[in-house]
């Protein structure tokens, strides 16, 4: 296991670095917003990374609320965590995109919207597993995650219907993908899924260690009560 | 079937009584009232024409303004007299709390928009281009909305650091979708245009986290 | 000058996420360290 890990980071590395190189020289230019659209190969993969992992977060708080498995709550922390670093990643890199593009930083386009309030919902998650106490956290986040995950179809309609009562540019533009472009991005959200699986398991290592060393601790001020400091 | 809702009547009744005692709750309640009012007015001045189109949001985010106030004390009494922990090792169930709570704060929160209200269509000249009785239902639908989640969060919060701002911490993006139908509603209701599509979208919502939080508040209320 | 913004976002993504993984790295070499500490 301990060998696996450095393979497949070089692995993910080449794989990177490859998708790159397709994003910037391979994939051909395009016609009205010429080289900036190159942005979109890292913007949206890095969407549906972050789309998954807050699925794989629901599954695991569900699974957690059903059988209590401190594995799935470590697994439920790390998702949502990694998910907030890539959903950042398209927050930030779409008004990058929309400003030479559309002129505007921000435009309440229906993507970038719903990407937003999906990033507000889980940094609240976020927040409630700092702010309350190590008892009862992992069963709070957990029937948190799961009143978020059930908000985000709604979030989907109602901005979806906001939006086609009163319009706005729409990002990332809409109808069919040239088959090279598609091929690109497909590459880059592949390279993109190993790199954000490698540092879900990078987090969830540091995240066993942490509960490991929390609770040897606990068992020492436990046993000996008169000495240990910390 | 008669013990839970028992329960949840007599807690309900409770509640409404000691608020109704305390003269301070109603008085500072009337005056809050009025002042977001007028905090609102010297913030947005609008003439009578465009009022009519900013009005829903306006109303709207007074009326979360109320009920983060009031959701905030929602367990205030229960903490101080050790009630959850009495109630945890009862054979009550939990959702007649919840429900009781809820409700409570659901009437609270719905005698401060009732308060708010006149008062917005006076400073702002509001009138209605349509039949008006729809924006009934659009309050009680989006008070229910954020009353449900806020008293479930409002427990969440209890032994969390930092618990009066943990509430809206957690409120706001979960009810960003609730919120937008209220306003959108709101606002088409005061134009004279249909709002069927965000009605139906609130009362779903409601359906759906009502059930979830009835479903996980046993979950919350023993978590430990 | 277009281009800026291209390079502008490639570099934002990466500097989030080596900032992240570079936080977890930190981490976990502090934790490492105090579990040396402990046994000795």
């Amino acid at each position: 296991m301990k060998k696996l890990f450095p393979i497949l980071g070089v692995l993910t590395a080449i794989l990177l670095i490859y998708a790159l190189y397709q994003a910037l020289v391979v994939a051909p230019t395009e016609r009205t917003m010429g080289d900036v659209q190159r942005i979109f190969y890292y913007h949206v993969p890095s969407a549906w990374t972050a789309f998954i992992l807050f699925f794989i977060n629901f599954g695991a708080s569900v699974f957690y609320l059903i059988k209590r498995n401190p594995a799935a709550d470590i697994v439920a922390l790390v998702t949502a965590e990694v998910g907030v670093v890539f959903c950042t990643v398209v927050l930030i890199t779409g008004p990058i995109w929309a400003r030479p593009v559309w002129g505007i930083w921000w435009t309440w386009d229906m993507r970038l919207t719903s990407t937003l309030v999906l990033w507000l919902i889980y940094v609240s998650y976020l927040f409630l597993r700092r702010f309350s106490s190590s008892g009862e956290t992992p069963l709070l986040a957990a029937a948190l995650a799961v009143l978020g995950a059930l908000c985000v179809p709604f979030v989907y309609f109602s901005i979806w219907f906001f939006r086609t009562q009163h319009p706005q540019p729409v990002m990332g533009g809409g109808g069919s993908i040239d088959p090279r472009m598609l091929h690109v991005l497909l590459i880059n959200w592949l390279a993109f899924s190993c790199f954000a699986f490698l540092v879900c398991w990078s987090r969830y290592r540091l995240e066993k260690l942490q509960r490991e060393v929390d609770h040897a601790h606990a068992l020492e001020s436990l046993m000996d009560p008169r000495g240990s400091a910390r | 079937m008669s013990a839970p809702t028992g329960i949840t009547r007599v807690t309900l009744l409770k509640d409404l009584r000691l608020e109704w005692r305390s003269k301070d709750a109603i008085n500072s309640m009337l005056f809050f009232s009025l002042l977001v009012v007028v905090v609102f007015s010297f913030s947005f001045d609008p003439s009578a024409e465009e009022s009519r189109q900013i009005a829903g949001g306006l109303v709207w985010v007074a009326f979360l303004f109320a009920a983060v106030v009031a959701l905030n004390q929602t367990w205030a009494r229960e903490i101080r007299n050790q009630v959850l922990d009495a109630y945890r090792v009862s054979p009550a169930p939990a959702n007649s709390l919840f429900i009781a709570k809820t409700l409570g704060n659901f009437i609270f929160v719905s005698v401060l928009e009732a308060l708010m209200t006149p008062l917005f269509i006076m400073f702002y000249r509001l009138r209605a281009l349509g039949p008006a009785w729809p924006l009934l239902l659009v309050a009680a639908l989006g008070t229910w909305a954020l009353v449900v989640n806020g008293t479930f969060f409002a427990a969440m919060s209890l032994r969390t650091r930092s618990r009066e701002i943990m509430l809206p911490l957690l409120l706001f993006p979960i009810s960003i979708p609730a919120l937008l139908a209220m306003v959108q509603a709101t606002t088409s209701i005061l134009n004279g245009e249909g709002a069927r599509f965000w009605i139906v979208l609130l009362a779903t919502y409601d359906l759906v986290f009502t059930t979830v939080c009835l479903l996980l508040f046993e979950t919350v209320l023993n978590a430990e | 000058m277009r281009n800026g913004y291209l390079f502008a976002a490639y570099a934002v993504t990466w500097i989030i996420h080596i900032t992240y993984l570079g936080s977890i790295v930190r981490r976990y070499a502090r934790l490492k360290s105090e579990i040396e500490q402990l046994k000795k």
